[in-house]
């Protein structure tokens, strides 16, 4: 017997009171905890992508759209660029490294991203196996891509015109890609992204161009005829960010943007709604915490004399006092640690949900030391909670207690 | 064995207890008597030390209670005092056998099963040592309520109104368990009651007037 098994004999026979409290506060954890996970995961995650990227510059239109097709694979580009404006572009003295991305076709639901060698050794993934492309129509998968769609070396597939995921789309039957290389996961958007040369898109759609011999494909296709959809720049000196971009908008038909900013932009947008998750988690947490104290507090009175009783057994009133935090302790830290296992798994089930729809990968198997803060922040909930019912605990008068009763 | 001299006790000014000098002898059964009102159970709690009077003295085998801080006074009544109340109060989320340890627990000694089993077995009702409360018919309470209360062995054992509301024969035998488990562990047994049924069974009355 101690002061715990006390507590957990009577938490246990008011088991209804006990799990609702339990509940509340976990459900208000696991709110946080889910945000917490996948707003850090994101964050990172759109990091690593964007890494080493000082410019994209795209066709006119919205810079957003712009990084987040070019860099993120997510959105639908805003056009293709001109590959002669591109390849100028790519010679001015500001610019250290500039990757061609060229977009347009799918398969399965994954980008078919035509670049070059450059763009896999920027992200520094490694072949898992085979080779990088050389000619059109070469592919290497990504990680994700491979396992999903189940392709080895030397498959071959249609690409799909499109972005991906719908249905009747125009399959590209004409040409097909075969897989040369695969490469290891690498944690980047590289992981859920076909890779091939630039002239493989242009080869798919050469049709168009009444070009039959596709390996030729850019000797054969007109220069005013290619195009890219964005190019991915590093800047050779910092002097560049100031003049580079301004540049671009005012000289040419294309558009700069700045991951840095647009990215910071997204996050003070989706932050609006993260903080509205956030104020009704904490909502939740302090109903918990109200919940516990109406509870230990009703409780006072129903165990008035079973207090009382433990004092005339010789408990001093801080015994008293201890036993009642104690239990909002107890209530409090259940509720934490089932809210923070409620948050992971919700997130592993969010992070499966992403994965079915092939964007963003996000797991509940990964801890955040902010997670710390949230116990403590449950446990201060508990803890004041119980204050008050303490006190009154404390000051219990037995004699007259017992006299009533 | 207890000794209290000049005791007096009063509630918003209007005196409710008034007791010149009493002396109890260890191992003596004494039985305190009075009509309802007369300040019985004011008594008993300031024997128990849960009652602190307004003037007077008090010693409790050879311990002057009134010199006592109020922690050591909790744990001079966990270790050497037992209390059976006249609703039992048993700690209804525990089994019996954890009722009594929580008196061992409280007071502070070693929590003992074996001891916590003879207590119950002399009660005859150690079948029932991993019931509930809830679960027991009120003589089997009682009889836990007075285990709860010697488990520790108290030099003192206190019963407030043990046999009101029984008939005669439920009241001879809840008189019989507190005389032979007092008797057992030498305690001064003192019974509160205006229940005049016992008062032929014991020879020591200490009696209190009705105060108008």
């Amino acid at each position: 017997m101690n002061l715990a098994s006390v507590s957990l004999a009577y938490l246990r026979a008011r088991g209804l009171n006990t799990t609702l409290n339990v509940l509340l506060l976990a459900l208000g954890i696991a709110t946080i905890t889910l945000l917490l996970l996948t707003t850090s995961q994101l964050e990172e995650r759109m990091q690593r992508d964007a890494r080493g990227i000082d410019l994209v510059v795209g066709a006119k239109g919205s810079p957003m759209q712009i990084i987040l097709s070019s860099i993120y694979q997510l959105d639908v580009p805003t056009g293709n660029i001109s590959w002669k404006e591109a390849r100028e572009l790519a010679r001015h003295r500001a610019v250290k490294k500039a990757i061609p991305i060229a977009l347009g076709d799918n398969y399965r639901g994954f980008r078919i991203v035509g670049t070059e060698h450059d763009y896999v050794a920027h992200y520094g993934a490694r072949l898992a196996q085979g080779r990088l492309w050389q000619v059109p129509l070469e592919a290497v998968l990504g990680a994700e891509v491979a396992a999903t769609t189940g392709l080895a070396m030397d498959a071959t597939f249609n690409g799909a015109h499109g972005l991906g995921g719908r249905e009747g789309e125009h399959v590209h039957e004409m040409h097909p890609y075969r897989v040369v290389g695969l490469l290891a996961h690498t944690g980047t958007v590289l992981d859920r992204i076909v890779l091939t040369s630039v002239e493989s898109l242009w080869a798919v759609h050469a049709d168009q161009h009444d070009i039959k011999d596709v390996m030729r494909i850019a000797e054969l296709l007109p220069d005013d005829e290619k195009e890219y959809t964005a190019l991915l720049i590093q800047y050779a000196s910092p002097i560049a960010a100031a003049m580079l971009p301004r540049y671009i908008n005012q000289n040419s038909a294309m558009q700069a943007a700045s991951p840095a900013y647009e990215t910071a932009r997204l996050f003070t947008i989706i932050g609006v709604g993260v903080d509205v998750l956030r104020g009704f988690a904490l909502v939740l947490i302090v109903t918990a915490g109200l919940s516990v104290f109406i509870a230990l507090y009703n409780a006072l009175l129903e165990r008035r004399y079973e207090l009382a009783v433990m004092r005339t057994l010789g408990a001093s009133p801080s015994r008293l006092m201890a036993l009642m935090l104690l239990e909002g302790l107890l209530l409090a830290g259940i509720g934490a640690v089932l809210g923070i296992a409620l948050g992971h798994g919700l997130t592993e089930a969010l992070g499966m949900a992403l994965a079915a729809a092939k964007q963003v990968t996000v797991t509940g198997w990964t801890w955040t030391n902010d997670e710390l803060w949230l116990i403590a922040l449950a446990l201060g909930v508990g803890g004041v909670a119980a204050l008050l019912p303490a006190w009154r605990a404390y000051r219990t008068d037995i004699a007259a207690t017992l006299a009533r009763g | 064995m207890f000794a209290l001299e000049h005791l007096r006790h009063a509630y918003n000014g209007t005196e409710v207890l008034k007791v010149p000098a009493w002396r109890a002898e260890q191992g003596a059964h004494w039985l305190v008597i009075g009509p309802s009102g007369s300040g019985k159970t004011t008594l008993l709690h300031i024997l128990a030390g849960i009652l602190r009077p307004l003037a007077g003295a008090i010693s409790i085998a050879g311990q002057d209670l009134m010199a006592l801080k109020p922690a050591a006074l909790d744990r001079f009544r966990g270790q050497h005092i037992g209390i059976v109340l006249q609703r039992l109060h048993l700690v209804p989320s525990l089994s019996v056998q954890k009722n009594l340890l929580l008196a061992q627990y409280l007071a502070g000694v070693m929590q003992d099963e074996a001891r916590a089993h003879e207590v119950l077995s002399s009660l005859d009702i150690a079948d029932k040592a991993h019931a509930y409360p809830h679960e027991l018919s009120f003589g089997q309470a009682q009889r836990v309520a007075v285990a709860r209360a010697v488990v520790n062995r108290p030099k003192l054992l206190l019963a407030d109104e043990p046999t009101s509301n029984l008939d005669d024969a439920r009241c001879a035998q809840a008189y019989a368990l507190l005389e032979s488990q007092a008797r057992a562990c030498g305690a001064t047994l003192v019974i509160a009651t205006h229940d005049q049924r016992i008062k032929s069974r014991m020879s020591n009355h200490f009696e209190l007037k009705a105060r108008s």
